[in-house]
């Protein structure tokens, strides 16, 4: 809810200047138009804290399928946050490290909001499921998992999977599931600038130096395998499909091919010619890293439960 | 859009940056970043200074680019106009039978 911004006694006062508030007040507003550089509004988008209580209120409940498939976007987005959190006080420069920064809370936003919806089927907790699930719990496939590596290996993994959300999410945003479709809503537009970051690096890193044209080759082979597991089908994407509630994830691969294509030819690199992964992380199966992920994050909360600081 | 020259040790240069709160303001200096170029100084800019939703536009400026006036020269710079009142409309009685002023 924004909150009106209502003209005060002081302002009115102020010589003039008292179409010029600020939200909070006092805040800043110590001279002329000073305030309106830094004027704080929070804007109105559908919040995690609002599923989680229609979601007890029972107004928002997921069928068995909705929930399984929010836990998988969840997990998807909550891996990846946890990844990109890592490059906090260690990017190569300090604007960058707030870039990854960003990116990675907008993903445990939408973490948050789709693992509050999937807790509804049986009364769990965002935290329940982010914290005290075990590995083989985990539906996130395994392009989220494998290690940051260098800045380059970190925006392959980036430019891949921002362009693969915006598409699913794009689609999304007709689900016949209106919670889906409202998370959906809300993270299309954070995805969009997680698409243009990671081009804009890409370009660069490709186009840069030596070095960085050389490390931008060795991200993307390394990462390459693990595109075509984004775009399986199975059972429960069919079912869903049928039910409008959401889209065969095969098909979203012809506009993932030719927009990241496009981006690629621009940077003169090839698509690389990998064998695809064999993956599994929808079905549980994890590779050797998410083990390592989940130890770090877990380790607070499972060793004081219900710690809140 | 021109970029400035890089800086000697690989460091990226300096961009001042202006932000407008919303529309029929006027863009207001909300402070500095570095970034490779112009397209990344916006960018870096966006996450620097938009985070709360208090922007609308954004300008990067190269730091370089700008001319400043010199905090020595205060007196002769800023203080000529004191005591000026004339300078401003108020100095002036209003004219018998004019309308609307």
């Amino acid at each position: 809810m924004s909150t009106p911004e209502a003209t005060t006694e002081a302002n009115a006062h102020d010589g003039g200047h008292g179409d010029i508030s600020v939200g909070v007040a006092g805040a800043g507003a110590g001279g002329d138009g000073m305030a309106s550089a830094t004027r704080i509004t929070p804007g109105n988008a559908l919040r995690p804290e609002d599923i989680a209580l229609a979601v007890s209120r029972g107004t928002a409940k997921p069928s068995e399928d909705a929930a399984e498939f929010a836990l998988r976007l969840g997990d998807d987005a909550l891996v990846l946050a946890q990844r990109l959190g890592h490059w906090i006080s260690r990017a190569p420069e300090l604007e960058e490290d707030i870039a990854l920064g960003n990116i990675a809370l907008d993903q445990l936003g939408h973490a948050r909001s789709f693992l509050s919806y999937a807790g509804g089927l049986d009364g769990k907790s965002e935290d329940d499921l982010a914290y005290f699930r075990r590995e083989h719990e985990f539906r996130s496939v395994e392009i989220f998992e494998i290690p940051n590596g260098d800045f380059a290996v970190t925006i392959a993994r980036q430019f891949v999977v921002s362009y693969y959300q915006f598409e699913l999410y794009r689609r999304l945003v007709d689900s016949t599931d209106a919670t889906l479709a409202g998370i959906a809503a809300k993270a299309v537009k954070e995805v969009d600038y997680h698409r243009d970051h990671s081009a804009q690096w890409v370009l660069r890193l490709a186009l840069g130096t030596d070095e960085s044209r050389r490390r931008m080759i060795h991200g993307f082979k390394v990462i390459w395998p693990y595109v075509d597991e984004l775009f399986r089908d199975d059972e429960l994407t069919h079912r869903l499909s049928e039910s409008g509630a959401a889209v065969e994830p095969s098909s979203l691969r012809a506009d993932f091919d030719r927009l990241t294509g496009a981006v690629l030819a621009e940077a003169e690199l090839e698509v690389p010619q990998v064998q695809p992964a064999p993956g599994g992380g929808r079905r549980g199966l994890h590779s050797e890293h998410l083990g390592y992920l989940l130890s770090e994050m877990q380790v607070l909360a499972r060793e004081f439960p219900g710690a809140s600081w | 859009m021109t970029t400035p020259e890089p800086h000697a040790g690989n460091v990226w240069p300096i961009w001042e940056v202006f932000v407008r709160s919303s529309r029929g303001l006027s863009h207001v200096h909300a402070g500095s970043l570095h970034a490779p170029d112009a397209a990344m100084a916006l960018r870096n800019a966006r996450d620097l200074y938009t985070r709360r939703n208090e922007g609308v536009s954004i300008w990067v400026v190269p730091a370089d680019a700008i001319a400043s006036s010199d905090p020595d020269s205060k007196g002769s710079f800023f203080e000529s106009p004191q005591g000026k009142d004339y300078r401003h409309a108020t100095y002036y009685t209003k004219s018998e039978g004019v309308k609307h002023l």
